[in-house]
């Protein structure tokens, strides 16, 4: 018999033994089609938390002293940190568009003269709805900074409704500011890490446990073949989540999907890969099932609280940020709120989706790396 | 039949668990054809010498081919062409008895699958079961399973590992009818087990004790090779007999089978002058018997590896 690196057979062997596993272990499989629902409808109503140093970029028209300690006041408040204040109108917006500025601050053309005369200047707040939470907390501060400013300056008629200014505010991507749409999105990435991590972290650890991994180790089946075939039909678990999601998500919550549905597929198995090879690494470290499922919950709790899922990115610590950068959900959240809700392309979400590909490579070299050849 | 090639040939093989010689350098050689038989008591390292001869396990110390590779480097060869068959029932419990032979099937690349499949549950007699999950059977038809698993890839060598433990008599019997059919086309078989009318089929034995082999050869020469002497008593109160004669000197073993009592002894002369000083006035009578395996085997247990490994041709 010729010795063969790499079988389809051999892999087909695993995948189809996975696959029949899988469905005969019916509460498994009901939870993977139930659990997205209950949470989905659980998680509706979203977590409030106050972000802080929200990316800010301000096109000034006018540059006169409101506007001077405007700025000067937003700077100093905990919730902005102007990125730029010398920005044309196309800028800003580029800069929303790919997450870079949550808020753009527009002031018009004789914007000083006006408020001076009393005629009510009005002030452009445009903010990145995609994550109400965060904006929701920045727009009620930004009105009550307006206010001192022009206190502080003596112009204006000073009157405590806005002070002699009219803000104008547009929610960018979720008019509406509506928590479901921001949290589809969030529940889709954490409910895949859950459950896609879960499953194929038990998948070896079960093989060790039952004692089945000392017949499939005497077979000529290799480490990468036999990861292969234990990877790819939870791939396919994790899609069947992402269809249960999304069909739930526009039938309860009538969340829409702006951008285009290949982009989202693709961003989704990039991410649903670099979890279920994540699961994989856990299996071959952990020594039995208990402990594959506790390193799952190990790394699960980071996940939700740094990923922007729980807390808003921006409203952590910096150490909190560094880590939340090598957390796979991180990635994939920003480049599905952008796909989902700003209506992006995979041209545009490049930027998010290339550090998931990079995690997925590493974690696969230690997942073959550290695949145990022998029993010992 | 048995031709010269050797197909399993180790030198020192060794193995230790955190700092504990389980296996202390062990040679053996299997050659094409033979059926050999491995036995030891509990712990003695049996599953892990064959563990490390299909590759399973990584060897401390030695060297050793399996089929002509090496088992140390070219484990993912030796696997194509053997077939384990583990001491615990390691098939999986949640397939049914066919899909467990489909997976064996697509991981040796057997074609037509279906075929093969079809035979191995044919020879079994577990055709019109195919569909029952394997974790339903009994453990003689687990047992069953895992065998026709093993050979379904006519593998060159067989590696069981306690193959019968808990099989009836007659399937153990079609079992080891088998085993000869398949040695006669060639195949070779290395073969633990604890029964001693198994080691009887075997055409040689192989006894480790302790990680350290203490005696091998064909059956009548392991018996001879133990130099023990062996007195039948019937008739008389044999329980009774039994238990004085075991504080006598020259006597090692005192066993009762039914009506025999196996009285067992190194020295012929000392056994004779005791037993006759036993049975004096009970009744019962005494005769030279035969000295079978099972009192050699307790003999070397009762040892715990002190006794040479004298046993038979060298290997
Ligand atoms: N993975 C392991 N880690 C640590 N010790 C082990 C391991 N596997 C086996 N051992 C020890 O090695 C010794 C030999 O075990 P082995 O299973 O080879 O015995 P055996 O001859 O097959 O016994 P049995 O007849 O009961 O099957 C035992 O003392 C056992 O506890
Ligand atoms: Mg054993």
């Amino acid at each position: 018999m010729r010795y063969r690196r790499f079988s389809g057979s051999r892999i087909t062997a695993v995948m189809a033994k996975e696959v029949i596993q899988m469905r005969r272990d019916h509460l498994t499989f009901a939870m993977i089609i139930g659990v997205p629902i209950l949470q989905l409808i659980l998680f509706g109503y979203a977590i409030n938390t106050d972000p802080r140093q929200l990316p800010t970029v301000v096109v000034a028209a006018d540059a006169g002293p409101v506007t001077r300690s405007l700025m000067a006041a937003m700077d100093t408040s905990d919730y902005f940190a102007i990125a730029d204040r010398a920005v044309d109108e196309p800028t800003a917006e580029r800069l929303i568009a790919r997450g870079e500025a949550a808020f753009i601050v527009t002031i018009p053309d004789h914007f000083e003269r006006d408020l001076v005369r009393g005629e009510r200047p009005q002030i452009l707040v445009q903010a990145d709805a995609t994550d109400p939470a965060a904006t929701s907390g920045g727009l009620n501060a930004l009105t009550t900074l307006i206010e001192r400013a022009i206190a502080r300056n003596g112009t204006g008629s000073g009157t405590p409704d806005g002070g002699g200014v009219e803000l104008v505010l547009h929610r960018l991507y979720n008019p509406e500011g509506i928590t479901a749409h921001n949290i589809v999105p969030g529940l889709l990435g954490t409910i895949l890490t859950m459950t896609t991590i879960l499953m194929t972290g038990l998948a070896l650890t079960r093989e060790v446990e039952r004692g089945t991994i000392e017949n499939l180790m005497a077979t000529p089946a290799r480490p990468h073949e036999i990861m292969l075939g234990k990877i790819v039909p939870y791939i396919g678990f994790g899609f069947l989540q992402v269809a249960v999601i999304l069909i739930a998500a526009a039938l309860l919550f009538a969340v829409p999907l702006e951008g285009p549905l290949l982009a989202l597929l693709t961003v989704t198995l990039i991410f649903i890969a670099a979890n279920v090879t994540l699961g994989y690494t856990f299996s071959t470290i952990a020594r039995n099932q208990m402990q594959a499922m506790q390193m799952t919950f190990f790394f699960f709790l980071p996940s939700i609280l740094l990923s922007g899922f729980m807390f808003p990115y921006r409203g952590m610590p910096g150490w909190a940020q560094a880590l939340g950068e090598v957390i796979p959900l991180t990635h994939f959240l920003r480049a599905v709120r952008a796909i989902m809700l700003k209506g992006s392309g995979m041209v545009e979400v490049i930027p998010h989706v290339w550090p998931l590909a990079v995690i997925l490579a590493l974690i696969s070299v230690v997942a073959l790396a550290r695949y145990r050849r022998t029993l010992d | 039949m048995v031709n010269g090639e050797p197909i399993i040939d180790i030198r020192g093989l060794t193995k230790r668990f955190s700092g504990r010689t389980v296996v202390d350098a062990i040679d053996m050689t299997v050659r094409q054809g033979e059926i050999v038989g491995f036995l030891g008591p509990n712990g003695s390292g049996k599953t892990t010498t064959i563990r490390m001869i299909c590759g399973l396990l990584r060897p401390d110390g030695g060297t050793g081919t399996c089929l002509g590779y090496d088992i140390a480097r070219e484990s993912h060869l030796i696997k194509l062409n053997v077939g384990y068959m583990t001491q615990r029932f390691s098939l999986y419990e949640d397939l049914t008895i066919r899909e467990n032979l489909d997976f064996v099937g697509r991981l040796y690349e057997l074609e037509p699958r279906a075929d093969f499949v079809d035979a191995a549950l044919d020879r079994l007699g577990l055709t019109g079961r195919q569909h029952q999950l394997a974790g339903t059977l009994s453990g003689g038809w687990k047992q069953r399973l895992a065998l026709a698993a093993s050979v379904m890839h006519r593998p060159k060598l067989l590696l069981l590992d306690e193959p019968t433990a808990g099989v009836d008599p007659k399937a153990r019997r079609e079992f080891w009818d088998e085993i000869h059919d398949l040695a006669g086309e060639g195949l070779t078989v290395l073969v633990s087990t604890h029964y001693m009318d198994e080691a009887e089929r075997c055409h040689r034995i192989v006894y480790i004790s302790y990680g350290t082999i203490v005696a091998r050869g064909t059956v009548p020469e392991v018996v001879a090779a133990s130099g023990l002497h062996t007195i039948i008593i019937r008739g008389g109160d044999q329980a009774t007999i039994a238990r004085r004669l075991r504080d006598r000197a020259g006597i090692e073993q005192a066993a009762i089978f039914g009506n025999d009592l196996h009285v067992v002894g190194a020295d012929p002369v000392v056994l004779e002058t005791s037993v006759a000083a036993t049975i004096a006035g009970t009744g019962a009578t005494a005769e030279t018997g035969e000295t079978i395996l099972e009192d050699v085997f307790i003999r070397l247990m009762n040892d715990g590896g002190a006794a040479p490994d004298n046993g038979g041709q060298p290997t």
